[in-house]
C-alpha cells in the first residue's frame, strides 16, 4: 500500500481547508487541555486529602485491643462443651496493651520483603496540667526518624525542630490546639500526668499542626524513651507497631497474616479509612466524565468539518476513484485527515494542559488546616497525558470513521455524470 | 517518447462486450442498454455517437468498470470483469484505462505535474522520480510542459483538458476512454484535442474509445458506433 501517496493527498486536502482544520484541531486542543488540567488538579486534591489521613495512617497496625477474653472458663469445661453458654456481665480482662516480645516481632518484620518500613509507637492517655486546669489528651511516644520517614511527621511540626524531640530528653511537641489552650511557648515546661497519677514536667520543643483541628487539641508527641519514662515502663515497652507496606493493596491480607503470626490485633488501612478510597474514586470519576464529554463535543466538531469537506471534495473523490484509487484508499485519506487533526490538536492540548497545570500550581492556597500547602496541589502523573492523547486519537478516529466511510462509498459515476 | 512497446499483432482485442443489458430501476424499471455486443481492437480509434439519452455515456461507464450494475459480460485485455472486487477494479482502472471527461476534473490542490503523476504514483510501477520524468515527457508531447508548476485552477479550459489527457496517458493504458472530451471546449481547442487523439492513435498506436455527439469529431475517427435507444444501430 502506498502510504506516502495517501499521506500526501490527505495533507493537501487538509491544507486546502486549513481554517476549518484549525478550528477542529483547536476543539481537540481545548478538550485535552481541560482534561489534563482537570485531572491533574483533581488528583492533586485527591493526593492532598488522602495524604491528610492516609499518609499518616500505617498500612497495617499491630496492637492489643482491650476486649473480653474470647476463651471464657465455662467454654473450656468439658461438661458444657456441647452447650450454648450464656454469660452475663463479662468484663474486659486486664490484658496488657503492651505488645509482648515486640523487639523480636520488629526484627521479623524488617526481613519481610513486603514491608517498606515500620515505626514503633506508644500511646499514653494523659492530662496536661496548667495552673488550676487539667486538659485531657494523649501523648504518643514515637521514633522521630522512622515516623518522619514513613509518616511525614516532621512536615507537620510547624514550629520548632522535630529532631529536638530525640536529642533533648524530657521534651514534648504539643498539638497546636493544646498549646493554645495551655498558653505555652517553645522552651516552656508543661506538666503531664498519666492515668496512674504519675506526673512529669516536659519541655516544649515544637508545635504540631495536622490539619485536623480536633486532633491537634488533644494530641502531643514525645520520644519513645520519654514516654516510657512517663509511664514508668521498661525500654522494651511498645503498644503499637505501625507498618508501611510497599504495596498498599496487600494490607488486608498482610494484616490477617500478622494477626495470626504474632498473636496481636492487626488493622489494615482499608478497614480503618474506607471512606477516603470512595471519595478519591468519585472525584477521579467526575474528572474523567467531564474530560470525555469535552472530547465528544470536539469529536462532533471534527465530524461536521469532515462531512463538509467530503461534500466540497466530491469531485476530487470521484476523480481519484475514476483514476484507480479504491474505496479503501479514499477512506484512509479521510481517516488520515481526522487522525492528523486529532493527533496535532491532542499534542498541543497536552502542552497547554501542562502549562495550565503549572499555572494552577502557582495559585496561592493558604489554609490553617494544611500547613505544608502553599499553592493549589497539582498531580503531573504522565499516565493522564498518555490517556489524554489516546482519548484524542480514539475520539477523532470515531469522528472520522463515518465521514470516511461515506467518502469511500461515493459513486464516481453519479458525480461525473451529474455535471 | 515511448509510450508502449506495441504488440505486433494489430488485431488483438483490447475490450469486448457481450450481450450487455442495463436497467435503471428508479423510479420505474427502464431498460437503457439492450444487448450491446462489440469489441475494440488494439490501435483502433473508435467513436460512439448518438443522441442525448441514447445510453452512450451509460455504456461508457460500464465499459470503464465504474458501473458494475449490469447484465452480460465485459472483457478488458481478455480478462472477465464480473466478480472482481472493488479494489481489483480500481487497480484495473489505474493500470489499463485512461480517462478523459467532459469536464477536466483536475485536483485544484495539486500542481499540473502532480495531477499527471497521481495515477502513476498510485500504480507504484516506477519510483517517484521516474513517474515525474514520465509525466514531464507526456506534458512535452502535448505541448504544455511549461505549465507543469502551475496550480490546476490557473489554467484555461483547453489547457486543462490537455493536462487531463496527459494524466490519462501516465500509466500507458491499453485504452483511453473519453466522455465528450471536447463537449465543453470551443472549436479551436476541440481541434487541438482531436489532433492529439489522432496523433496518439497514429504515432503510438494508442487505442481510443470516445463517446461524443459531435458529428465532425466522430466523422474523423477510424470507426463509428452509432447508438439509438440503448442499441447499436449502425457500425
Amino acid at each position: 500500500m502506498n502510504y506516502k501517496l495517501i499521506v500526501d493527498i490527505a495533507r493537501s486536502l487538509l491544507l486546502a481547508r486549513w481554517r476549518q482544520s484549525l478550528v477542529a484541531a483547536i476543539g481537540v486542543t481545548f478538550s485535552i487541555t481541560m482534561f489534563i488540567a482537570l485531572l491533574g488538579f483533581m488528583n492533586g486534591l485527591n493526593d492532598l486529602l488522602d495524604g491528610l489521613i492516609l499518609n499518616r495512617t500505617p498500612h497495617v497496625r499491630l496492637f492489643n485491643e482491650i476486649k473480653p477474653n474470647p476463651k471464657q472458663p465455662v467454654d473450656q469445661s468439658a461438661d458444657f462443651k456441647n452447650s450454648h453458654n450464656f454469660i452475663r456481665s463479662v468484663k474486659s480482662s486486664g490484658v496488657r496493651v503492651e505488645i509482648s516480645n515486640s523487639a523480636a516481632i520488629m526484627q521479623a518484620l524488617k526481613t519481610d520483603p513486603r514491608v517498606l518500613g515500620l515505626a514503633p509507637k506508644i500511646t499514653a492517655p494523659v492530662l496536661y496540667n496548667s495552673g488550676t486546669i487539667d486538659i485531657t489528651g494523649a501523648v504518643s511516644g514515637i521514633d522521630v526518624i522512622a515516623e518522619s520517614n514513613l509518616f511525614f511527621f516532621s512536615d507537620y511540626v510547624t514550629t520548632g525542630e522535630p529532631l529536638d524531640l530525640k536529642n533533648i530528653s524530657n521534651s514534648i511537641v504539643l498539638g497546636k490546639g493544646v498549646a493554645e489552650k495551655l498558653l505555652v511557648d517553645i522552651g516552656d515546661v508543661v506538666q503531664v500526668t498519666t492515668s496512674k497519677g504519675d506526673r512529669l514536667p516536659l519541655k516544649v520543643v515544637g508545635f504540631f499542626e495536622s490539619g485536623i483541628r480536633d486532633f491537634d487539641k488533644v494530641q502531643s508527641f514525645a520520644s519513645m524513651a520519654t514516654t516510657q519514662k512517663l509511664l514508668r515502663q521498661s525500654n522494651s515497652y511498645v503498644t503499637d507497631i505501625q507498618i508501611k507496606l510497599k504495596n498498599l493493596d496487600q494490607a488486608p491480607v498482610v494484616a490477617k497474616e500478622y494477626a495470626q503470626l504474632f498473636q496481636t490485633d492487626a488493622e489494615d488501612i482499608q478497614t480503618a479509612n474506607s471512606q477516603f478510597e470512595t471519595g478519591s474514586f468519585v472525584r477521579t470519576l467526575i474528572s474523567y466524565v467531564v474530560g470525555i464529554t469535552l472530547l465528544i463535543v470536539a469529536g462532533f466538531g471534527i465530524y461536521n468539518i469532515l462531512n463538509m469537506m467530503i461534500y466540497e471534495k466530491m469531485d476530487t473523490i470521484a476523480i481519484l476513484k475514476a483514476t484507480g484509487f479504491s474505496g479503501g484508499d479514499v477512506r484512509k485519506i479521510f481517516l488520515g485527515i481526522a487522525l492528523t487533526i486529532g493527533f496535532l490538536g491532542g499534542l498541543l492540548g497536552l502542552v497547554f494542559g501542562f502549562l495550565l497545570s503549572l499555572l494552577i500550581d502557582q495559585i496561592p492556597f493558604n489554609t490553617a488546616a494544611l500547613p505544608t500547602i502553599k499553592t493549589y496541589p497539582v498531580n503531573y502523573n504522565p499516565v493522564f497525558y498518555i490517556i489524554g492523547i489516546v482519548f484524542a486519537l480514539i475520539t477523532t478516529y470515531l469522528a472520522g470513521f463515518f465521514p470516511a466511510r461515506k467518502a469511500s462509498a461515493v459513486d464516481p459515476v453519479i458525480i461525473i455524470r451529474g455535471k | 517518447m515511448t509510450i508502449r512497446n506495441q504488440p505486433l499483432i494489430m488485431t488483438q482485442t483490447v475490450l469486448q462486450s457481450r450481450g450487455i443489458n442495463k436497467y435503471f430501476k428508479d423510479p420505474v424499471r427502464v431498460q437503457v442498454l439492450k444487448n450491446i455486443g462489440f469489441s475494440v481492437n488494439q490501435g483502433e480509434f473508435v467513436s460512439v455517437t448518438g443522441k442525448s439519452g441514447c445510453g452512450k455515456s451509460t455504456l461508457l461507464y460500464i465499459l470503464s468498470t465504474m458501473d458494475t450494475d449490469y447484465e452480460g459480460d465485459l472483457l478488458i485485455d481478455g480478462d472477465l470483469m464480473r466478480g472482481k472486487s472493488e479494489g481489483q477494479l480500481a487497480r484495473i482502472r489505474n493500470e489499463k484505462i485512461g480517462f478523459v471527461f467532459q469536464f477536466h476534473y483536475l485536483l485544484n490542490e495539486f500542481t499540473v505535474l502532480k495531477n499527471v503523476m497521481l495515477p502513476g504514483l498510485k500504480l507504484q510501477k516506477y519510483p517517484e522520480a521516474e513517474v515525474e520524468h514520465r509525466a514531464m515527457e507526456r506534458l512535452k508531447t502535448l505541448g504544455i510542459a511549461e505549465l507543469a508548476a502551475k496550480k490546476a485552477n490557473q489554467l484555461s479550459g483547453g489547457e486543462k483538458q490537455r493536462v487531463a489527457i496527459a494524466r490519462a496517458l501516465i500509466n500507458d493504458p491499453i485504452i483511453i476512454m473519453g466522455d465528450e472530451p471536447t463537449g465543453n471546449l470551443d472549436k479551436k481547442n476541440s481541434d487541438i484535442v482531436f489532433d492529439i487523439f489522432k496523433q496518439l492513435c497514429e504515432e503510438f498506436k494508442q487505442t481510443l474509445l470516445i463517446v461524443t455527439h459531435d458529428q465532425s469529431f466522430a466523422g474523423n475517427t477510424n470507426r463509428i458506433i452509432e447508438m439509438e435507444d440503448g442499441q447499436i444501430i449502425h457500425e
